[in-house]
């Protein structure tokens, strides 16, 4: 996996067409994408929004290389994504791509610490180069003094900033985002935002956040509107979806 | 692999109780393999160096035809079974050659009294030889001599306890004794034996068989021993007293030789049978902790399905899964199984300190079958649960409530 070395800001990404995903639901086939179209460049901050039922995340475990297409294309930084094995997949996500979602996520009993190193265990990293580089992104999402503290003990805030430290420890090209600020109230919500804000244009990380919350959307510089498992709506940000 | 351990590790400790009661149901089976098996293991043991203790390669002869050799007391006898007599004993003195020695036994028993004090005992008519082919040996004094033998004297030799129950702190050596009527005079004293077999070695009065047979009434012997010049001469050596004793009958084989070694042979499959049906006893527990940790490791792949989800996101491949939850099977199994084995050595310890006559030991074997075994369970109880772990599609983990 050479490619990422040329990722250059404002080069694709990104790059999904006629993608379509379909469920076996007893005797028939239901189609939950039916024909997704769209390029995301390196560095973009994009919102996919849409009511709910509609294929977000569907659309996101596509994009997060977690399920491959029934069919069309999906290229990540020049893989086709349809084409990759398991542990090639593994591999991707692992390099690649951070995600956050709405439901925090994070391992039970484990100290935020051993919750951010997780990824980089699997990138074979040794356990005090991990716990270190952990330290650093714990501090970079403003819990420099909560490292040793398990979920149980953190706010939804917290836990949420746990999460997006975890997100962000392999340095990914890509942060996606599933309602993030789904389980926290407004003003927290905002805060979490503006961190990602922040991480997109200080470290140049490619941003795509699903959610609901149309305050939020408008922030974002490219709304992706999903209606039924298509686009019906692909450019700057919408008044009241 | 390490990394696999050592996140193994971290999840147990970060959920310690689900781990010591997954744990418990192996520590139990590891317990039980290591004191049932320390059991039986002891008990062969125990009848090995006591048997030995007596004298090795011996050889009994009795009279009277069986058709086994070996196993416990005398055979039935036979018809008219030609007795056993100190002409045999001359006989066999004269004409082997593979064996060590060889002395007349006669079994008797009466009161043994010292001026007031007496004590009913078991009294033997022996030879000379009897001291070294039985590993017993006079402390004081001295044991048969030939020429009491032949001169049927009347001299006795003590066992320690007989000493201490009809003589007290006085010395026993050249003083008149009774032994059933008859006068004695004591010439030796025997060194302390100790109890064998539940046998109190050291209640017994030696005189020479000559004299024991006038002082019982007997006319004939009531056995022969002998004892092989080493283990491998036993068979030779059994067959040279065989040949020598049925000339003298007239080619009749008309006695019985019991080997010590055949007795041995009897004891050790006995206990080994012994100590493999503890063992598969004590494997039914451990079978049992294999099914605790299969169901809890089943309960906890369906708990931690989200954290499954997670780890495949971030980057854990199936493999990755499977190791992970196969080797934590592997490492409650086997930390359960040292935590097993350091209670039953404990136990073992205790129990060899308070009660030294318990035949309970902990040998290599023992702890590293019972060891080896808790590893084998884990392993076992662990794939099932794993291969589950492996098999979930990461989206259904994720979306998993
Ligand atoms: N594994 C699946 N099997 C069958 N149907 C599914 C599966 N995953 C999602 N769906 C269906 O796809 C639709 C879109 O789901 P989702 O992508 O979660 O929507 P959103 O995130 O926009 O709310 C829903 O109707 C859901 O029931
Ligand atoms: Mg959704």
């Amino acid at each position: 996996m050479s490619a990422a070395e040329e990722l250059a800001p404002g080069a694709p990404l990104m790059e999904v067409r006629g993608l379509e995903r379909r469920f076996v639901m007893g005797d028939e086939e239901v189609a939950v994408l039916k024909g997704v179209t769209f390029t995301i460049n390196v560095g973009e901050y994009v919102a996919i929004i849409g009511p709910s039922g509609s294929g977000k995340s569907t659309l996101m475990y596509q994009i997060g290389c977690l399920d491959t297409p029934s069919e069309g294309t999906y290229h990540l930084a020049g893989y086709s994504v349809g084409a990759l094995d398991d542990e090639e997949l593994a591999a991707l996500r692992n390099r690649f791509i951070g995600f956050v979602f709405q439901a925090f996520n994070l391992l039970p009993r484990t100290t935020a610490v051993d919750n951010v190193a997780l990824p980089l265990r699997y990138a074979g990293v040794g356990i005090g180069e991990r716990r270190r580089r952990a330290r650093v992104a714990l501090d970079r999402v403003g819990l420099g003094h909560r490292h040793d503290h398990t979920p149980d003990r953190l706010s939804g805030g917290e836990r949420q900033r746990v999460a997006i430290a975890r997100a962000i420890v392999t340095n990914p090209k890509l942060l996606l985002c599933d309602e993030p600020t789904g389980n926290l109230d407004q003003r927290v919500g905002a805060e979490i935002q503006a961190l990602f804000e922040e991480l997109n244009r200080d470290l140049g990380v490619t941003l795509v956040i699903v959610t609901h919350d149309p305050s939020l959307a408008k922030r974002a510089r490219r709304n992706i509107k999903l209606v039924d498992g298509r686009v019906v709506h692909d450019g700057p940000a919408l008044e009241g979806f | 692999m390490f990394e696999h351990v050592l996140s193994a590790l971290l999840a147990l400790n970060s959920n310690k109780l689900r781990a010591a009661l997954t744990m418990l149901g192996v520590v139990i089976g590891v317990l039980a393999v290591t004191l049932l098996v320390g059991v039986g293991d002891g008990a062969r043991k125990y009848l090995d160096t006591t048997l030995s203790s007596l004298g090795t390669n011996l050889l009994n002869v009795v009279p009277g035809r069986t058709e086994t050799r070996g196993g416990f007391g005398p055979p039935p006898a036979s018809g008219i079974a030609r007795p056993l007599t100190m002409d045999d004993v001359r006989a066999i003195e004269r004409q082997a050659t593979l064996i060590r020695g060889v002395s007349p036994v006669v079994t008797g028993g009466g009161t043994v009294r010292y001026r007031t004090r007496q004590r009913d005992t078991m009294v033997l008519g022996v030879g000379p030889q009897f001291s070294d082919l039985r590993n017993m040996h006079v402390d004081l004094g001295e044991f048969v001599r030939e020429e009491d033998l032949q001169a049927r004297r009347r001299v006795a030799i003590l066992g320690r306890r007989v000493v201490r129950e009809l003589f007290g702190d006085e010395s026993a050596l050249g003083q008149p004794i009774r032994i059933a009527g008859g006068r004695y005079r004591v010439v030796g004293i025997m060194e302390e034996k100790g109890r064998s077999l539940g046998f109190d070695l050291d209640d017994l009065v030696f005189i020479p068989a000559t004299t024991a047979m006038d002082q019982f009434g007997q006319t004939h012997l009531s056995q022969l021993l002998t004892a092989a010049r080493s283990k491998d001469d036993t068979a030779s050596a059994t067959e040279e007293i065989e040949e020598v004793l049925a000339r003298r009958r007239n080619g009749e084989r008309v006695f019985t030789i019991q080997s010590q070694e055949d007795l041995l042979k009897t004891f050790g499959a006995l206990t080994a049978a012994m100590t493999m049906m503890l063992l598969a006893i004590a494997s039914v527990s451990l079978v049992v902790g294999g099914i605790g940790i299969m169901n809890i490791m089943l309960v906890s792949v369906r708990e931690r399905t989200r954290e499954i989800g997670v780890r495949r996101a971030v980057g854990a491949t199936r493999g990755d899964v499977l190791w992970q939850f196969l080797l934590e099977a592997v490492v409650i199994s086997t930390i359960g199984g040292a935590i097993g084995l350091g209670l039953g050595a404990a136990i073992v310890a205790v129990v060899t300190k308070y009660a030294p006559d318990v035949p309970l030991r902990l040998s290599g074997w023992i702890a590293a079958v019972a060891f080896g075994s808790s590893f084998v369970v884990g392993v076992i109880s662990g794939v099932v649960p794993a291969r589950r772990a492996a098999a979930l599609d990461p989206v259904d983990a994720l979306r998993y409530e």
